[in-house]
């Protein structure tokens, strides 16, 4: 990558993997749980915190040299809500069936850890350029978990990807259905997502015993 | 030379290879192992984890094999094919035709849940380089006693997958899980495939497919497979029923939960061999006793009419809460697991009644759930360790004090 230096590089790379936010720091786990059970809402809900993170971080390491530090977690607050307030309109104007699926979960990215945390840590403390690339890859590695669990549970728990039916028509009994298969209805419960990234997270260590940690 | 020595030999000449833990837990199965500890403390004792296991599966049986009976027999009564038994020994129950409904529905819920299980069990210890653990002896023997005879084989395989692996070897293996596995296999199948595990159609064998047999058409009479605990649920009369037959446990049900008359029976085997716990048993029953009385005298008092919703099961005698549905099994078999159970006698005491008290009240408020015992359970799984905690807590305070005042 001729665009980036090495280390902006490890700035986008390292949160997808072995300093994943959600993984690895297990931060934003609510949202995780919540709303992937539709794999559109998972991808949908990673793009508004895509675009929340990376514009976010940028703002406030522009502003880093004028916040005063006492009230530094209000002015980061302003800033997230305007930017949520932002993503919440745009959804409800184009895309309104889905905006009610995610319902209050999009108002809640405002107090997604990932976001605070990444602004407390580095955004100010950095330069807008690194701080955009850490936001992006940040996001990045919070939309990875939320599609890969969405992945499942939606494949899993209602036979469908992105609302098509993948599995065959459990009423009618045709495809996989046809010879007894059948959804599994605990798919489509919070439980299951806490269990699907816990074993994200097993998978995950017993690859690369360094994260395991004691 | 004996079996048991060419074995040991056999051992001593692949004592490297990978797969030794495999022919370990075969070999430890048939025979106690030549091998004694050689330093530290340890203490003598004739029964091993295998031994206990064995006994627990001994107390399980009987209810196997009457479960086996009860299958056909439920079959057959709901076609009509058959008089009612009339007690024990009818002579409609114990009848070859039942046995072969049993053997036909019932023991390939066994092998499959004893395949699959132990196969996990294998996998994870020759990964991690471990000895098979024997905690899945009792469990594989425990899940075909609680589900209903009609789930379908693939459905029961995920589970056992799905609860040995979460349950226990994430927690690392028997010995370490919070909750008890054969229940969270139970829990799976409730969450995951709830039209296979409750209602009014699975309890009976033939049920759902004469339901499906008249969706496609045909002509026929629908044959109901609902519990005791559902028609009380949805407040309807139990005419035919006497509780004789509760007790004896010819009634629908899960394969092996039915019989009060031979749980009682294994329960006095576990007491007496000294492998359950009397003291959780006695709490668990106390506990369910206190609840029914509870809410019978709710309806006495005339706090709730009887267009309640939970008027049919409020009303209930409290002690027919022991003899409908699972309490009892529950209490003999599940809530006693030494691993996941409260492990200081003050603890046991709270422990059990705890399981009682809440399974009453999930079974009486949640019409969702028409058996809460298996949720009470797993439940007070969680908090047995808090509960320990403070039991210990509070008898190191006590000490303390009486210290105090010994050197004041």
């Amino acid at each position: 990558m001729g665009l980036l230096s090495k280390k902006d590089t490890k700035l986008i790379t390292d949160p997808l993997a072995d300093n994943n936010p959600i993984t690895i720091q297990v931060l934003g786990i609510c949202s995780a749980l919540a709303i992937t059970a539709e794999l559109e809402a998972s991808i949908v809900m990673s793009i508004s915190v895509l675009f929340v993170m990376g514009v976010g971080n940028v703002v406030i390491s522009l502003m880093r040299n004028i916040i005063p530090s006492k009230i530094r977690i209000i002015a980061q607050l302003i800033v997230v809500a305007t930017l949520v307030i932002i993503v919440d309109l745009v959804l409800k104007a184009f895309a309104y069936e889905l905006s009610k699926t995610l319902s209050v979960f999009v108002g809640l990215i405002i107090t997604n850890c990932i976001i605070m945390g990444r602004f407390e840590a580095f955004a100010l403390g950095n330069g807008p350029w690194r701080s955009f690339l850490d936001g992006i890859g940040n996001a990045l590695g919070y939309a990875v978990i939320l599609i890969i669990v969405g992945f499942f549970r939606e494949l899993l728990g209602s036979g469908t990807l992105l609302g098509i039916p993948v599995l065959g028509d459990p009423i009618e009994k045709t495809g996989l259905y046809s010879i007894g298969y059948e959804n599994n209805g605990f798919m489509l419960l919070s439980p299951m997502a806490l269990i699907v990234v816990g074993i994200i997270i097993w998978v995950q260590r017993s690859r690369n015993k360094a994260l395991i940690e004691d | 030379m004996g079996l048991k020595q060419n074995l040991h030999n056999f051992k001593e000449k692949n004592k490297d290879k990978k797969w030794l833990p495999g022919f370990n837990a075969l070999f430890t199965f048939l025979y106690m192992p030549n091998e004694t500890t050689h330093n530290g403390t340890h203490i003598k004792a004739a029964d091993d984890l295998k031994r206990t296991m064995n006994t627990v599966i001994m107390a399980l049986v009987p209810c196997l094999i009457f479960g086996m009976f009860n299958a056909g027999y439920q079959h057959y009564l709901a076609l009509g094919e058959i008089e009612s038994a009339n007690g024990f020994l009818g002579a409609s129950f114990w009848t070859i035709d039942n046995l072969m409904i049993g053997v036909w529905k019932v023991l390939p819920l066994v092998i499959v849940s004893y395949g699959v299980g132990l196969a996990v069990e294998f996998v994870f210890a020759i990964i991690k380089g471990h000895e098979v653990e024997e905690g899945y002896l009792v469990t594989g023997m425990l899940v075909p006693l609680i589900v209903p005879v009609d789930i379908p084989l693939w459905m029961l395989a995920v589970a056992v997958i799905f609860g040995v692996v979460i349950g226990k070897e994430v927690f690392g293996g028997t010995g370490m899980n919070i909750l008890n596995p054969a229940l969270t296999i139970r829990a799976f199948l409730f969450f995951a495939y709830p039209t296979w595990m409750s209602g009014d159609k699975v309890w009976v064998h033939g049920a759902v497919e004469r339901d499906q047999a008249i969706a496609a058409g045909q002509n026929l009479d629908a044959i109901s497979g609902e519990t005791l605990l559902g028609a009380y649920a949805q407040n309807s009369s139990l005419a035919g029923i006497d509780y004789w037959d509760m007790f004896w446990g010819i009634i629908p049900g899960s394969v092996g939960e039915t019989s009060k008359f031979l749980i009682i029976i294994g329960a006095l085997f576990l007491i007496f061999t000294k492998i359950g716990s009397w003291r959780i048993m006695l709490s668990t029953i106390i506990g369910a006793l206190v609840m029914g009385l509870i809410f019978n005298g709710v309806v006495d008092a005339g706090w709730i009419g009887d267009t309640s919703k939970f008027y049919g099961l409020m009303s209930v005698p409290f002690w027919q809460h022991l003899i409908i549905g699972s309490i009892l099994f529950g209490a003999v078999y599940m809530a006693t697991d030494p691993v996941t159970a409260s492990q200081t006698n003050k603890g046991k005491w709270i422990y059990g009644f705890l399981i009682g008290f809440i399974s009453i009240m999930i079974r009486v408020f949640n019409p969702a759930y028409p058996e809460g015992v298996f949720l009470a359970i797993l439940l007070m799984n969680v908090f047995a360790p808090t509960i320990d905690h403070y039991v210990v807590q509070g008898n190191v305070k006590r000490r303390m004090k009486r210290l105090k005042v010994k050197a004041a």
